[in-house]
């Protein structure tokens, strides 16, 4: 996973808009979405890119800054690329949206436990230790993430590397452009001595 | 399946989709190509003398014909000069193809000789391009690229393929059919949409229709006037859009802009009810945005979603080709007249009257444009460069044919007539071709004299010389308080150039010459250049300030009328 990240510590502002692009993996995507943006003047807040769930498909989720232009225009040109496949803006949805951190503090046996602590609180894990320093890992929104760093500065910040936003709705809905082979689904389940889903009701289960 | 060397399968390729000219230069790595391109009689090669010429000419020829022009370059330089071409095609939305050679593989990103990224520069300026890694990969390549060239709104490719892949031999797969599935143009048209149209359009007092390029890419002249017809709407073009509505209908108003008809402007200024239909509302157009007729419904007919509500407010938005979505709205209009509003726009036209000519002993270059006019029976193929002999082009010559006038609008690229008049020549041998030049604009690309002398093209050049950057010196009079910097030009005996070449000249120095010599060029057989010279310190008019809404539009002043 590659990332362009986010600035930090700054609140979110209402203008911000999370958009999904489903992009052809092939050379080059990232260059032509990035150059439409800085030549249309859209203000980009982050940018993810990984592979999705369908091979040769990538995913990427944008967040926009609203007030540089119109959302609707962002996603017209995005489409405009033959690479770009589909384009969803979640703003508007019921979604899910983390981002990761890698936060490398200083510390010693003195003051560890606080640390640990406050790692505890965020739900964040240990994911390497030594003498005179230590990394936590943690999963979260922007504030999440914010309030960490935030908390772990009086210690003294080492390094932190974090990823851009990553984002999924709520429930049954998809943004994908591949909807799961009903019959490999089925097939999965007659194995299983299973009924399909969506048959209900589910009373062998 | 057949082997074939990398070149064979381009050429070949290319002539499975129907090309029968390439617009081109050698380089040190299109050398395979040129090796095989004696082995395909059916495709014609034209040399160019500079990359641009060979773009501007894929260009006009794609803008006479309709069919997909293509040029070739080789890399580095060869590829670079290409981009102006490129993105003139680009701003006009034109079906160009443009192949160009690379490095070899083993060297690409090593800054080996002669090698530039052209499908990084030219990535914001294609409607997508290709780098070819593998020499099987060339059919699918090239069946796509001219897919998404000419289908949706046309717009150029470009193909770079690297030296050795040219070389390299593999087995000739054609694709049956193209499925490319980030890019299906909608063309229908949303028939709810068009209902919603329809009552807009029943219920507008005042409506107008701005037809613009894309109608003439639709093929869609027919189904515009009948549209017309039936709701009684007056119609009126952008600049690219002349020649999609007949400008001798009695429903046609001219065009509208910064140097369009006073009445035209003032017509889309006071109507209720505007249908854009294959135009983009571009700034030269509409004037300034926010004062542009506060208060007016959009109806918005293009086959780019992008378009719709870029610029401006969109009531209804249909997503479709004209061709399509134009004869549907006719069937759910209700026919109509609006007598009180054309009286208007009638009275407007007599009391502005844009066209006309005022009597003078000089020799106008309104008038020499009207004389090819009238000698030409208002028949010819114009071409122009930028500058003000383009728009007198525009305003004094009346067209009717689909596809008559040929100019770069939306990048406005001088040096644009030479060339593309050549490439319109080519496209179609039969019909009377002129190049309408700029003295300045001409000196842009005069190498392609010689393209006209190697193939013999009958391409009449009517060079507008009034001895300054004209549209620079009108500026600097009237914004920047007569500083003329830089806008007086030297030229070269024009006359004495084309000799040079070994093409034919008449020099024209008065009035009374112009027709004679008119007339002379169109009996000659030959390429023929005129030089015209024309009143030195004439102005464009009407015009729409930079920055100024269309009802802010101004005539020529008195004291300029007195000249």
């Amino acid at each position: 996973m590659s990332t362009v990240t986010t600035n930090g510590s700054r609140p979110k502002p209402a203008t911000h808009h999370t958009v999904v692009a489903i992009v052809e993996d092939k050379p080059g995507v990232l260059m032509r979405v990035s150059s439409l943006f800085r030549r249309r003047g859209f203000n980009i807040e982050s940018l993810t890119v990984g592979h999705s769930e369908a091979e040769g498909l990538s995913r990427l989720t944008l967040v926009i800054d609203g007030e540089s232009a119109p959302v609707e225009q962002v996603e017209k040109q995005l489409y405009k690329l033959i690479d770009v496949i589909k384009v969803s803006d979640l703003s508007h949805e019921d979604m899910i949206a983390r981002e990761m951190a890698l936060v490398k503090v200083r510390c010693n046996n003195i003051n560890r436990h606080e640390l640990l602590d406050i790692a505890n609180v965020f739900r964040a894990d240990v994911v390497d230790i030594a003498t005179n320093s230590i990394i936590l890992q943690v999963v979260g929104d922007e504030d999440k993430v914010d309030g960490l760093i935030k908390m772990c500065e009086p210690y003294g910040i080492r390094e932190v590397s974090r990823t851009g936003r990553v984002a999924m709705v709520r429930g049954t809905k998809t943004t994908t452009v591949h909807d799961p082979e009903p019959e490999k689904i089925a097939r999965l389940h007659a194995a299983q001595g299973r009924r399909v889903e969506g048959e209900l009701p589910f009373s062998s289960d | 399946m057949a082997r074939m060397t990398g070149a064979q399968m381009v050429l070949e390729s290319l002539q499975r989709e129907g090309t029968d000219t390439i617009f081109g230069y050698p380089g040190g790595v299109v050398l395979p190509l040129y090796d095989t391109l004696p082995q395909f009689p059916g495709i014609r090669h034209i040399l160019c003398r500079h990359e641009q010429g060979a773009a501007h000419m894929a260009d006009g020829y794609a803008r006479a014909s309709g069919r997909m022009g293509v040029c070739l370059g080789t890399s580095g330089p060869g590829a670079t000069n290409l981009v102006t071409g490129i993105c003139t095609s680009w701003m006009d939305s034109t079906p160009v193809f443009a192949l160009t050679g690379n490095v070899a593989r083993t060297l690409l990103g090593k800054d080996g000789f002669q090698e530039a990224d052209i499908t990084g520069i030219t990535q914001p300026i294609t409607k997508h391009n290709y780098l070819v890694m593998n020499a099987r990969e060339i059919p699918l390549t090239v069946r796509e690229a001219a897919h998404i060239c000419r289908t949706g709104r046309p717009g150029p490719v470009l193909v770079d393929i690297p030296k050795d892949v040219f070389q390299e031999e593999a087995t000739f797969d054609w694709p049956d059919h193209v499925s490319l599935r980030g890019y299906k143009p909608n063309t229908e048209g949303h028939a709810g949409m068009i209902r919603r149209a329809a009552e807009l359009i029943d219920q507008a007092k005042r409506p107008i229709i701005i037809s613009g390029h894309g109608v003439i890419w639709a093929d869609a002249q027919q189904e515009l006037v009948a549209l017309a017809e039936k709701a009684g709407i007056p119609v009126i073009t952008t600049f690219l859009g002349i020649s999609g509505f007949p400008e001798s209908h009695p429903l046609s108003y001219g065009w509208l802009g910064m140097h369009g008809m006073f009445y035209a402007n003032m017509a889309a200024d006071k109507a209720d009810l505007v249908i854009g239909v294959g135009m983009r509302f571009d700034d030269r157009a509409m004037g300034r945005f926010k004062d542009f007729n506060p208060g007016v419904k959009i109806v918005h007919i293009d086959i780019d979603p992008a378009e719709i509500g870029k610029n401006f407010v969109t009531a209804v938005p249909i997503v479709g080709d004209a061709k399509n979505v134009l004869p549907r709205l006719m069937d759910a209009v209700k026919p109509q007249v609006h007598p009180e509003w054309i009286r208007w726009i009638d009275s407007e036209r007599e009391a502005h009257p844009s066209r006309s000519i005022r009597e003078s002993r000089r020799m106008l270059p309104q008038y020499v444009v009207r004389s090819i006019y009238e000698e030409t029976n208002g028949n010819a193929t114009i071409v122009t460069g930028v500058g003000q002999h383009q728009m007198w082009a525009g305003q004094h010559y009346f067209y009717n044919r689909p596809r008559q006038l040929i100019t770069s609008g939306g990048l406005g690229t001088m040096g644009f007539e030479l060339p593309a008049a050549i490439g319109a020549q080519v496209a179609c041998p039969e019909q009377e071709t002129w190049a309408i030049c700029g003295d300045g604009s001409f000196q842009m690309t005069l190498q392609e004299l010689a393209v006209l002398v190697d193939e013999q093209l009958p391409v009449k050049m009517a060079i507008f010389n009034n001895g300054y950057l004209g549209m620079i010196r009108q500026w600097q009079q009237l914004f920047y308080d007569k500083n003329f910097s830089s806008c007086g030009i030297t030229q070269p005996d024009f006359c004495k150039l084309a000799d040079a070449y070994g093409i034919r000249a008449i020099r024209v120095e008065t009035k009374a010459e112009v027709p004679l010599a008119i007339r002379e060029a169109r009996a000659y057989k030959g390429p023929i250049l005129l030089d015209f010279q024309i009143d030195q310190e004439e102005n464009v008019w009407p015009m729409v300030p930079a920055g100024a809404s269309l009802a802010e539009t101004i005539e020529a002043p008195a004291e300029e009328l007195a000249r």
